[in-house]
């Protein structure tokens, strides 16, 4: 096989070397591996939330008592728009190599992302507050704030990471490694955006209608 | 001073010793006699090494490697440690089972919980995984023709995290107790409410450290398998020791998350309040058996399959003969690595579904044994006309399909939802599992390490010792499992410290002394290595094939040099090397050397380790600054580490080239040794391939030709 | 290796930004309307039961197919087999676990005391 039709998919490096691409071919290729691990992570804890959102109520809340369907829909669209921007820095990455244009499109993502943790964090307030839901009060909570949670801590590591890339990109410009890295964390800002549709769907939506 | 902010729960009462002075009893002594002995070890490490000066070349040379067969080493290293505690324990409790005819043994219950609560966890986690990892990463690379695997400091980063959980095992015979949950730590009993302690704690971050070192190995060798084979490698050329590496990859992607979700809800319910496995309050705990086994049974074919595949090896290079129906076992593979994720229910067939759930589950585990069924075959059929050496390896393999039968078809009577109601959590059920793991992965290990360590170190072991040793194991086993079949079918429950009915005493008795056969087993092992170090300038084999070799990795020396391959090969079909030793191609000099690229040695892996021991620790005792403290450096690591853009270094082609032909020309020069000279000081490790030892009339024509066909 | 662009890539592989942009957006539409869909469905009660949850299903999942194909370029080219072979075999062990979780939990459930 030549180095073209290997070629990864993502985002690929722009204009460097075949060698860089074969290399990253390896790299992205276990990175989409330890994302197909993470997702089984949260496969499992849907199928626990799926049970327990049901059979684990024991007297407290349910689903439909405690959800905000405007604060999920405004979520929703934050985390689509900051996963958009960061196709777009990816795009700067790849034709333009453009450090700024990159840093530029970086610091919407993060913005965003920042604000879907922010909200995220703020329904966890009222819910505890306002609803008397904290996780403590039923397996159904339990599961809700563990599969919620995972969530809102991978987007937080997301945008610990995505600071370090901006060091990184100040400090050593866009290098092959650095490349490689901003395309990996690009997979793992889509992905989490792809498990926020089962979170929205199965979690919010599910739970009003039912 | 609130002392609490420092040491978190810990105490002076925390520590074993202090158990034998408040309660001077036998089993309080016990306890701390192991805690002595653990402590006395690490010391007589300590000074060993300051006596001999090794810490420089240890650090140097070892625990900064990310070289894979450093690595891999290292794992094997571990896994022997943590076996001799385990099988330590396996032997104290056969003896407190002897003795509590109606009386209270020597052990007290909790302590009798503790021993059946690390035995099975270390025999997992900590002694099973990094056998098998430790074996992956030594032989994979070195069989695809690779350099190295794909990640070289995440494999690194992998073994320091299983060496931080081991460690917390270590550190729970001296500070404080360890469960009594078993090692599948069941709640509601070990939530909360009834298992204050940390000793669930222990076992949940142990566990949770060995699972992410997994899930990353797992990572690491299935790109390197799919990435990184050498020229003219196409899968189906692979060696089947790579096809099992790769599924039992595949199969540590996927289960070992399950495991990690698990652990964390279980810490949640304990450390935050949660509800998962709880009574009452909506918490279920038939959810924690299910996901524990949704990941148990995989874990299962993942320690089994790499044992397959050493199995492969053994027999076809000690029936000097090619596999029978390589590609039967290759999708055999496939099968059982896909259907180990459709069973998991029949660890609790008696949990309350309706029989429909278990009547489906127990035909999905019947059918696993069909693929099974086909690799004895096409083992057997190996053997069927080839030229039968009975070397130790050989005789483990032996041993491994007589008995390996015997547990698989137990297994498919546990299949049987209604024959499991009766037998359930009985001496039945412990008989068959180890039945299947101590014949199939651990004697697999064995009889790899006898196989692969000629490659590793460049002398072979002690053959003499080496059969001592199976003399010693496989009828010890016998002994001291098959009596608990029986003991199951008469009612004996599993996990009890005492009981009443005289019918037991002599199966009790039997499997004791199997238990001491085993211990003998394990004393001979140890023998064997220690004489073999002693010997190894009669055993050396530093021309690198000490057994007529089939594969890539018996094409260099012994021990295997820092690149492994001075050119990378380019292989026109299976058992290369065999092939190229018969056409007479073997050890040709390449028409070119090229400088080799290698990752340069790092403390990160270590660091890694160091503090994610720290921060297992401070979980454990609820001290909470440690926690805060390790988890940043850890990271600061990793971060820190990513800056570093000047992680390889070259080894220039002449120093490679000067090397490797020197190997080549005393390759060439040496007279290969004919097959009836392998255990002799003669084997410098060139073999004599069959069909010339059959023209040098050393053997008779016709069983040579055979041997070809 | 003798293409002519300097990454040593076709052309259709390196495509065009303005394509590549397009795609982008065009994902970021679709998303839109399927998520837009799926919540005005609820707020509205357009459908009750099993029903909204069948369609609601079906909406995320068309979403999930437009994310894979417009964010994370996953097509049928023959150069991302590997990766779209590791997803569809993620696939199976994910439905293989979470049908059989929530098949045992539910049946469980039904066979319990009130």
């Amino acid at each position: 096989m030549s180095v073209s039709e290997r070629l990864h998919p993502g985002v690929n490096l722009g204009a460097t070397d075949p060698e860089s691409h074969e290399a990253a071919e390896e790299v992205v290729f276990g990175f989409w591996i330890f994302l197909m691990s993470d997702l089984v992570l949260f496969a499992v804890l849907f199928a626990t939330y799926a049970a327990m959102s049901v059979q684990g109520i024991a007297g407290g809340p349910a689903p439909a008592e405690v959800f905000d369907l405007t604060a999920a829909f405004v979520e929703t669209l934050l985390l689509l728009l900051s996963s958009f921007a960061f196709g777009f820095a990816m795009l700067a990455m790849k034709y333009r190599e453009n450090a700024r244009s990159v840093l530029a499109w970086l610091l919407a993502t993060g913005v965003l992302g920042a604000a879907f943790v922010g909200m995220e964090l703020h329904d966890y307030y009222v819910m505890i507050t306002a609803h008397g839901a904290p996780p403590q009060a039923s397996g159904f909570l339990s599961a809700y704030y563990l599969l919620t949670g995972t969530h809102a801590l991978h987007v937080s590591s997301g945008l610990v990471w995505m600071v370090i890339m901006a060091v990184q990109i100040a400090v050593f410009g866009l290098n092959t490694a650095v490349k490689l890295r901003l395309m990996r964390l690009a997979l793992f800002w889509h992905m989490l955006d792809v498990v926020w549709i089962g979170i929205f769907t199965f979690v919010y939506l599910f739970g009003v209608v039912s | 001073m609130n002392w609490e902010l420092i040491f978190g729960q810990l105490q002076w009462t925390s520590f074993v010793f202090a158990g034998a002075i408040l309660d001077p009893s036998l089993s309080e002594f016990i306890a701390s006699g192991a805690g002595s002995i653990a402590v006395l070890g690490a010391v007589a490490v300590v000074i060993l090494l300051t006596v001999k000066r090794w810490w420089v070349p240890l650090w140097r040379d070892w625990l900064t490697s990310v070289d894979h067969k450093k690595v891999g080493i290292m794992y094997m290293v571990l896994a022997l440690v943590m076996f001799a505690r385990a099988v330590i324990e396996a032997a104290l409790m056969r003896a407190q089972q002897l003795v509590a005819y109606d009386s209270a043994g020597f052990l007290s219950a909790d302590h009798f919980g503790q021993l059946f609560s690390t035995h099975g966890t270390i025999m997992i986690f900590f002694v099973a995984m990094p056998f098998i990892t430790g074996l992956m990463n030594y032989v994979m690379p070195l069989q695809i023709g690779a350099r190295d695997v794909s990640f070289p400091l995440l494999n690194a980063i992998s073994l320091m995290l299983t060496v931080a959980g081991a460690i917390l095992i270590m550190i729970s015979l001296v500070v404080g107790q360890f469960s009594t949950g078993g090692w599948t730590a069941y709640p509601p009993f070990t939530g909360i409410e009834f298992s204050p302690g940390e000793g669930v704690d222990y076992w949940i971050w142990a566990v949770s450290l060995g699972s992410i070192g997994s899930t990353l190995t797992g990572l690491n060798f299935a790109v390197t398998i799919y990435k990184k084979r050498c020229p003219g490698m196409t899968l189906f050329r692979m060696p089947l020791f790579c096809w099992t590496t790769l599924c039992t990859s595949i199969l540590m992607i996927f289960a070992m998350a399950p495991l990690t979700a698990v652990t964390v809800m279980l810490a949640l319910d304990r450390y935050a309040g949660f509800h998962f496995f709880t009574n009452g309050d909506g918490g279920n705990m038939m959810n924690y058996a299910n996901l524990f086994w949704l990941f148990g049974h995989p874990e299962v074919y993942i320690l089994i399959l790499p044992a397959f595949g050493v199995w492969s090896e053994v027999v076809a290079t000690f029936s000097a003969k090619r596999i029978y129906g390589y590609t039967s076992l290759v999708y055999a593979t496939m099968c059982i690595a896909v259907l180990s994720f459709a069973v998991w229910l029949h660890h609790f067939f008696t949990m309350g579904q309706s029989a429909n759930v278990n009547a489906i589950f127990g035909i999905a585990t019947m059918v696993i044994g069909v693929p099974t069924g086909v690799k004895v075959y096409d083992w057997l059929l190996t053997m069927v006309g080839g030229r039968i050496r009975f070397s130790t390896s050989m005789l483990f393999l032996i041993n491994f399909l007589l008995t390996f039968i015997l547990g698989g078809l137990t297994g498919v009577l546990l299949a049987n939802p209604g024959v499991d109601f009766q037998v359930h959590n009985t001496l039945f059920l412990v008989a068959h599992f180890h039945n299947m793991i101590i014949p199939g992965v651990l004697f697999g290990m064995f009889a790899a390490v006898q196989f692969w360590f000629p490659k590793a170190f460049g002398f072979r072991l002690h053959e003499g010792l080496g059969r001592a040793s199976f003399w010693c194991f496989a009828p010890g086993f016998l002994l001291a499992f098959f009596p608990l079949y029986w003991l199951g079918m008469m009612g004996a429950t599993r996990r009890t410290y005492m009981w009443s009915d005289p019918e037991y005493l002599p199966w009790l008795a039997l499997a004791m002394a199997g238990a001491g056969l085993i211990l003998a087993g394990f004393a001979f092992m140890v023998t064997q290595i220690v004489v073999s170090v002693r010997q190894r300038d009669r055993l050396a084999c530093p021309l690198g094939d000490p057994w007529d070799g089939r594969a890539l990795e018996w094409s260099i020396p012994a021990p295997a040099p820092e690149w492994n391959f001075a050119v990378l090969p380019d292989v026109t079909s299976r058992d290369a090397f065999y092939e190229a030793k018969q056409s007479g191609q073997a050890y040709r000099s390449p028409a070119a050397y090229e400088d080799i690229e290698v990752p340069r040695n790092t403390a990160t892996a270590p660091l890694i380790g160091l503090f994610a021991c720290a921060w297992a620790f401070g979980l454990v005792w609820h001290i909470w600054w440690l926690v805060a403290v390790s988890f940043v450096l850890m990271w600061a690591v990793v971060i820190v580490r990513s800056f570093n853009m000047n992680t390889v270094e070259i080894i220039p082609a002449a120093r490679v080239k000067a090397q490797n032909e020197a190997f080549l020309a005393a390759a060439r020069a040496a007279p290969g040794v004919p097959r009836e000279q392998e255990m002799t000081s003669d084997n410098r490790g060139k073999a004599l391939p069959e069909a010339l030892t059959a023209r040098a009339g050393a053997v008779p024509a016709g069983r040579a030709v055979e041997v070809l066909s | 290796m003798n293409d002519e662009t300097p990454a040593g890539m076709p052309a259709s592989e390196y495509g065009s930004e303005f394509g590549e942009r397009l795609s982008y957006l065009i994902g970021l539409v679709l998303a839109l309307v399927l998520t837009g869909a799926a919540f005005t469905l609820v707020w509205m009660k357009l459908l009750t039961g099993g029903a909204a949850l069948a369609v609601l299903g079906l909406l995320a999942f068309i979403q999930v197919l437009v994310h894979l194909r417009c964010f994370l370029h996953i097509d049928l080219a023959r150069s991302h087999r590997d990766d779209l072979k590791l997803i569809l075999f993620t696939a199976l062990i994910l439905l293989v676990m979470v049908s059989g979780t929530i098949w045992i939990l539910y049946d469980q459930h039904l066979r319990m005391m009130p």
